[in-house]
């Protein structure tokens, strides 16, 4: 079993497709939305969580990139930057999934596979040592 | 007989190498272990530390004169107005300015992207910062407009001074209302959602010394990682408000006003910070050494989290409204365990300055005494006490007629 968290943009020609349907009907994925939005040129995004056996899992994210979605690991959208974070821990708080937390020491840290990009940390860190890029 | 140290023989000590210093954390262990009798004779300092947002900060700048001359009186850095009511070439950028420009709580909650502290972080970080000023000519100084850019080492003075800053403890932020409110305690949650708490606790410097025995005007100490000075006590300086038996405040008391050289200063301990929905300010690290001449500074240093308590105010509505009212009191150990209780509800707690880098601060301050290239000062002047008889005036609505 393979789990893990995804950005897929969609071009406006492929926003109307159902790819999440075909995901679980071919590749027999478990699917968890995030987030999803669409703008006025019809691009749009979803954050979510897939998970499968691996051949599947493998295969899905082949059909995606094969019919031009862009999948980029969440990770690589939402940034903690250490060295903006002032360790006061307001942060860890806010944070419902508890990716945001600290340590017995005190010490803040961050765990993106936690997070399921509410974003309810980039209004309360007074560093704005969040970012996220989508 | 009883201890009593003086801070010529503890500074021979600190030259020689031989003086012993441990944090404010530290002191509390070992107090446990060796007892006051032996520890008030072996320890001759305690380090303490905090990091968080102080308000009240900002710097003097001067920065040469231009050819022609100028005689600023309006004056930007990075967008930002500095105040420029003093002499030709000097002004003051407060830690809270805002650009013009800024949409503030137009687009509510605002997001305070850029301001004073962060163009003081700017100019410590050693980058170029836009300085954009207008006269209005004078014989002396004809020139009326000037756009350049300087950094920290291009400027002849760059003086931090801070007019209140290392709060002796501060009360508790909550939100009784039904809509979440966005405050200087930060973002506070609706119908007791969360409790913002500031304050390094038992590493705090004032809650280690709460009636100023040792700390008071000349005390040399740590000041966005450089060596500054308390100046003077700070503003709103109150040292009368409610004490427990441990003679320790139960809410915001004394506080300090604080000097150093910019240039000295690190962008590590100096932050710009952004509250959504009430402004920019700057984080600012401060450490404080506190020479244990006898037991009784001794027994103060020994305070811990579970012996300071803090009182719990209602930012929706008591404290807007300057009103009486007040939630009860928490320790700063139930503060630090994440959850504490108000009126029968579990409200998360959210802390607001950060007890790693006290911690940190306190150590670097450590290791500067026991490297012997930090020598303690004995103030030259106390800083007031409770006896002092200071109470805060509050600011009265009269009838202006001219």
């Amino acid at each position: 079993m393979v789990a893990n968290k995804f950005v897929l943009r969609f071009s406006s020609t492929l926003v109307e497709q159902p790819i999440l349907y075909n995901l679980v009907k071919d590749y027999d994925l478990i699917i968890n939305v995030l987030k999803a939005d669409i703008n006025p040129h019809k691009e749009g995004y979803v954050v979510l969580e897939l998970s499968g056996d691996s051949e599947n899992y493998n295969g899905g994210l082949e059909y995606l990139k094969g019919i031009g979605v862009d999948v980029t690991p969440l990770s690589g959208t939402i940034f903690w930057s250490k060295d903006r974070c002032l360790q006061c821990g307001a942060c860890t708080s806010f944070c419902p999934s508890g990716a945001l937390f600290m340590t017995s020491e005190r010490e803040v840290c961050f765990d993106d596979s936690r997070c399921i990009v509410c974003e309810s940390c980039l209004d309360v860190c007074m560093a704005r040592a969040v970012e996220v890029s989508f | 007989m009883a201890v009593e140290k003086s801070y010529a023989e503890i500074n021979e000590k600190i030259k020689k190498g031989t003086a012993v210093v441990v944090t404010a954390e530290e002191i509390i262990d070992i107090v446990q272990e060796k007892g006051m009798e032996k520890t008030v004779r072996e320890v001759d300092v305690v380090t303490t530390g905090t990091f968080g947002t102080m308000c009240s900060s900002g710097a003097f700048l001067n920065f040469g004169h231009s050819k022609p001359r100028i005689k600023m009186n309006k004056a930007y850095l990075n967008g930002v107005p500095a105040y420029a009511g003093m002499a030709a070439v000097d002004v003051y950028i407060g830690a809270s300015a805002l650009p013009e420009s800024d949409p503030d709580n137009r687009v509510y909650p605002g997001r305070f992207l850029y301001g004073g502290g962060h163009v003081i972080e700017d100019l410590v970080a050693g980058k170029d910062v836009k300085l954009e000023a207008f006269g209005y000519g004078t014989d002396c100084y004809p020139r009326r407009h000037i756009e350049s850019l300087i950094t920290l080492d291009d400027i002849n003075d760059a003086i931090l001074f801070n007019p209140r800053n290392a709060y002796q403890n501060y009360g508790v932020a909550v939100n009784a209302s039904d809509r979440t409110i966005y405050t200087y305690m930060g973002v506070l949650k609706p119908k007791l959602g969360n409790a913002s708490f500031s304050t390094s606790g038992q590493l705090s410097p004032l809650l280690n010394d709460p009636y100023y025995q040792t700390i008071g005007v000349g005390t040399r100490i740590f000041l966005g990682g450089g060596c500054g000075y308390v100046a003077w006590h700070g503003t709103q300086h109150n040292p009368s408000v409610a004490r427990g038996e441990n003679g320790v405040p139960l809410d915001g008391s004394g506080t300090l006003a604080l000097i150093g050289d910019l240039k000295q200063m690190s962008p590590q301990w100096l932050r710009g910070v952004s509250y959504v929905g009430y402004g920019v300010s700057m984080a600012v690290g401060i450490g404080i050494p506190i020479p244990i001449l006898n037991e009784e500074i001794l027994r103060y240093c020994m305070v811990t989290d579970a012996d300071i308590y803090s009182t719990i105010a209602d930012y929706s509505t008591a404290y807007p409204q300057r009103d009486d009212g007040e939630l009860g009191r928490v320790s700063y150990a139930e503060l630090r365990s994440g959850e504490i209780n108000i009126q029968g509800k579990k409200v998360p707690t959210t802390p607001l300055s950060s007890y790693i880098k006290a911690r940190e601060i306190a150590r670097i301050l450590k290791n500067w005494i026991t490297d012997g290239g930090f020598l303690l000062t004995e103030p030259v002047q106390a800083l007031p006490s409770t006896d002092a008889g200071i109470s805060l005036n509050n600011l009265e609505e009269k009838k202006n007629n001219r």
